[in-house]
């Protein structure tokens, strides 16, 4: 949240956006046909595809929200590695040979490629549409949280930057400079990725991460029937106190600077434990521990309280192998941070505390999805949708499967995916060292679990995080223009060329596709603008949600079902994509983004894979089995 | 014609055992991750549980399951591309 705005880190940046504009210029020569256009021409080399298919699939949401999540919730974000790359084994032996051979440039024509049906079209650019957008949303909202601190502006700027560069390479030059700006980053991220875990690993387990690493002060207190009267230091003035969920929080001052404080021990040994603080007040003003923003006082937390390595407690471990690594993180205690809320004499507080965990509840599912304490049917149930979703969620994304079109052969494309799933399986692995490493290395930014991945580096100095701020810029550049591509392919050759047949020399087809993408470039501005607050690991999720419920059942049955009609496909996707967005729309977490008790949320689960992916596949069927097969028209058969 | 392939396919005559090779494989990773899913959902509590060389089982499994994915895609490619040079060798003599 404050961090000093690095010049190297800048000229870095700049660096890194003029190499990919650059790049995107020298292809745009290239660029003539429509093939060329969406498909690249269909001449890329499969390892450099496989590269670019990793590039394109791991976005923020990969990097920085995976790691953010790990960082702070342990293992329960790794499920979302595990659960990512499965998806991409439905993709392999399921989708990606024979899809290669239906289609030409986008997903909905290989949906069609049997029927040429209105229907569909119309359905399959929809849904190729609402799908990008769900997963172009998650990506401005990433770049703006990542740039606004980097270079210190405000994130609608950040957003807009990265819209009006993107909407630059995509409109210029189409498939082919993505191609290559997501084999760059791909190679790139993963490389610098495993940097940082060999410094992570190399550095071992410290209690005290750095010399300048900030620990909670304690200060013994005086109760007086339950209230705090004073504290160890008399510096500071006891203001008042508070009760929330079980928990008391004491206001003190010092020096005429605000903060709060958690009382422990009542019983036994009464103290107040330092906690940090975000505070609206009365008269507008946000303070980060009683400070305005500028003073930098929201410090970045994270260590561990105690190691234990083979039964003895230690002050630090030395360099550890990656087995060794987590063996000991499980043996220890990792000091967590809990978030509260309320409102006290007309200030809005939010308090995060510190919360001592068992390092063997780190290392296993729980902390964020109630498995073993705190479960109810629901939450497991929540589990089990969102890694059904994350499972068939990837093969069914519009702008992964766009990608199998721009490689030669069948072969290459399954060799492409290969790569790919290699790739991003081995980054996926790291992803799981990154995240702990960066919640025992006091590298935490409380109010940004974005920001993990890029601030752990910047424990190892500041060139490494320069560079890594600039990968991170760049994976989002690379995933936000195979997204517009994907789209803009939706709009022009789905809808417009094939749907609306709208007749078009292939000039004017290229030129439809470089207006559509401008035209989605500004929508996915404007909406990232306006979610500026929403998580991004939960729009994602969403997107996947959607692409399994309205596109996988019609790819699936396509492939594999001879009964598949036109209008069970038309009706699969129509009704996957509206029951699951209306189920999310009716989900706890939008609820509480309307302001009401997410209690009261009609539909229980915050992922509805569960119930709409089912449906989706139950209307093709049904569809399918009501409606008789339709013959393409006469002119195919030859 | 309606639609066309991005670039010519030649023939390929060992479509149908790819085909039924790639469900074959991907029922098996589907059991195996679905072992993982229901562990999780039923008996949680066994995802703590120590085993080879200290870990854990939810470490095993999860990292497990990654590997398995990159061995079985290399597997799968290495036979696909066996089949295909088998079976559509007389298009090439």
């Amino acid at each position: 949240m404050i961090y000093q705005i690095s010049s190297m880190a800048i000229i870095i940046f700049i660096f890194f956006v003029l190499t990919v504009l650059g790049l995107s210029f020298f292809f745009a020569r290239k660029t003539k046909s429509a093939s060329g256009y969406y498909a690249a021409g269909g001449q890329i080399h499969w390892a450099v595809n496989g590269i670019a298919f990793a590039g394109d699939y791991l976005s923020a949401a990969s990097f920085l929200g995976i790691c953010g999540m790990i960082a702070f919730f342990g293992y329960d974000g790794f499920l979302y590695s595990i659960g990512y790359l499965a998806g991409w084994v439905v993709a392999l032996f399921l989708v990606a040979e024979p899809l290669k051979r239906l289609g030409k440039y986008t997903f909905a024509d290989a949906l069609d490629a049997k029927f040429d049906s209105r229907a569909i079209k119309l359905t399959a650019a929809i849904s190729t549409l609402v799908v990008s957008i769900f997963y172009l949303i998650p990506q401005m909202v990433g770049a703006g949280a990542l740039v606004t601190p980097l270079l210190g502006l405000p994130h609608w700027v950040g957003v807009m930057m990265v819209g009006a560069v993107v909407i630059l390479i995509v409109a210029t030059a189409g498939m082919t400079s993505t191609t290559y700006v997501q084999f760059i980053k791909g190679g790139l991220l993963i490389v610098f990725s495993l940097i940082v875990v060999i410094l992570v690993l190399n550095k071992g387990i410290k209690l005290n991460p750095s010399a300048d690493y900030h620990k909670p002060i304690v200060l013994a207190a005086t109760l007086a029937e339950g209230r705090v009267q004073v504290v160890a230091d008399s510096s500071y003035q006891v203001l008042g106190q508070h009760e929330e969920s079980g928990l008391t929080f004491v206001k003190m001052t010092k020096a005429g600077i605000d903060s709060w404080w958690k009382l422990n021990n009542i019983s036994s040994t009464p103290e107040l434990e330092e906690t940090l603080t975000v505070v609206e007040t009365g008269d507008g003003r946000t303070l980060y521990n009683g400070e305005p923003k500028e003073a930098g006082k929201f410090y970045q937390v994270g260590h561990v309280n105690k190691i234990v390595v083979n039964g003895r407690e230690v002050e630090e471990t030395g360099p550890l192998g990656p087995f060794k690594f987590i063996k000991t993180l499980g043996t220890s205690e990792v000091v967590r941070f809990t978030k509260k809320a309320f409102t006290f004499a007309g200030e809005k507080i939010t308090v995060y505390f510190p919360n001592i965990t068992a390092g063997s509840d780190i290392i296993k599912p729980g902390l964020y999805y109630k498995l073993d304490k705190g479960a109810s049917i629901w939450s497991r149930l929540d589990f089990l949708s969102l890694m059904l979703a994350l499972f068939l969620g990837t093969s069914a994304l519009p702008h992964i499967l766009i990608r199998y079109y721009t490689v030669p052969s069948q072969r290459a494309a399954r060799k492409s995916t290969i790569v790919a799933i290699s790739a991003i399986g081995f980054f996926y692995i790291l992803t799981l060292f990154l995240g702990t490493g960066a919640m025992i290395n006091g590298s935490l930014d409380l109010g940004s679990s974005n920001m993990s991945a890029p601030l752990l580096a910047k424990t190892f100095g500041i060139t490494l995080f320069s560079i890594i701020s600039a990968i991170a810029f760049a994976t989002i550049l690379g995933t936000v223009s195979g997204l517009i591509v994907a789209s803009s392919g939706a709009v022009a050759h789905d809808l417009m060329d094939k749907y609306m047949k709208i007749k078009m020399t292939e000039k004017q087809k290229v030129k439809a596709g470089r207006i559509a993408a401008v035209g989605v470039g500004i929508v996915a501005i404007m909406l990232g603008i306006l979610f500026e607050k929403q998580n991004v690991s939960f729009l994602v999720g969403l997107a996947f949600a959607i692409a399994a419920s309205a596109n996988l059942p019609a790819i699936l049955m396509l492939l594999f079902w001879k009964r598949t009609t036109a209008k069970g496909i038309s009706w699969a996707i129509v009704v996957g994509m509206l029951t699951s967005l209306v189920l999310i729309l009716l989900s706890p977490t939008l609820y509480e983004i309307y302001g009401l008790p997410a209690a009261s949320a009609p539909m229980p689960l915050k992922n509805p894979g569960i119930i709409s992916i089912p449906l989706g596949f139950l209307t093709l069927v049904v569809v399918s089995l009501l409606t008789k097969k339709r013959e393409a028209s006469p002119a195919l058969e030859k | 014609m309606l639609h066309e392939p991005a670039v010519e396919l030649g023939k390929d005559k060992s479509i149908p055992q790819k085909t039924r090779l790639g469900v074959v494989m991907f029922l098996i990773y589907m059991v195996v991750y679905m072992g993982f899913v229901v562990i999780g959902t039923m008996f949680p509590e066994a995802l703590g549980v120590k085993f080879i060389g200290g870990q854990n089982l939810a470490f095993l499994y999860g990292m497990g399951l990654i590997v398995l994915a990159i061995v079985m895609g290399l597997i799968y490619n290495f036979l696909c591309t066996r089949l295909e040079d088998k079976l559509n060798k007389e298009e090439q003599s």
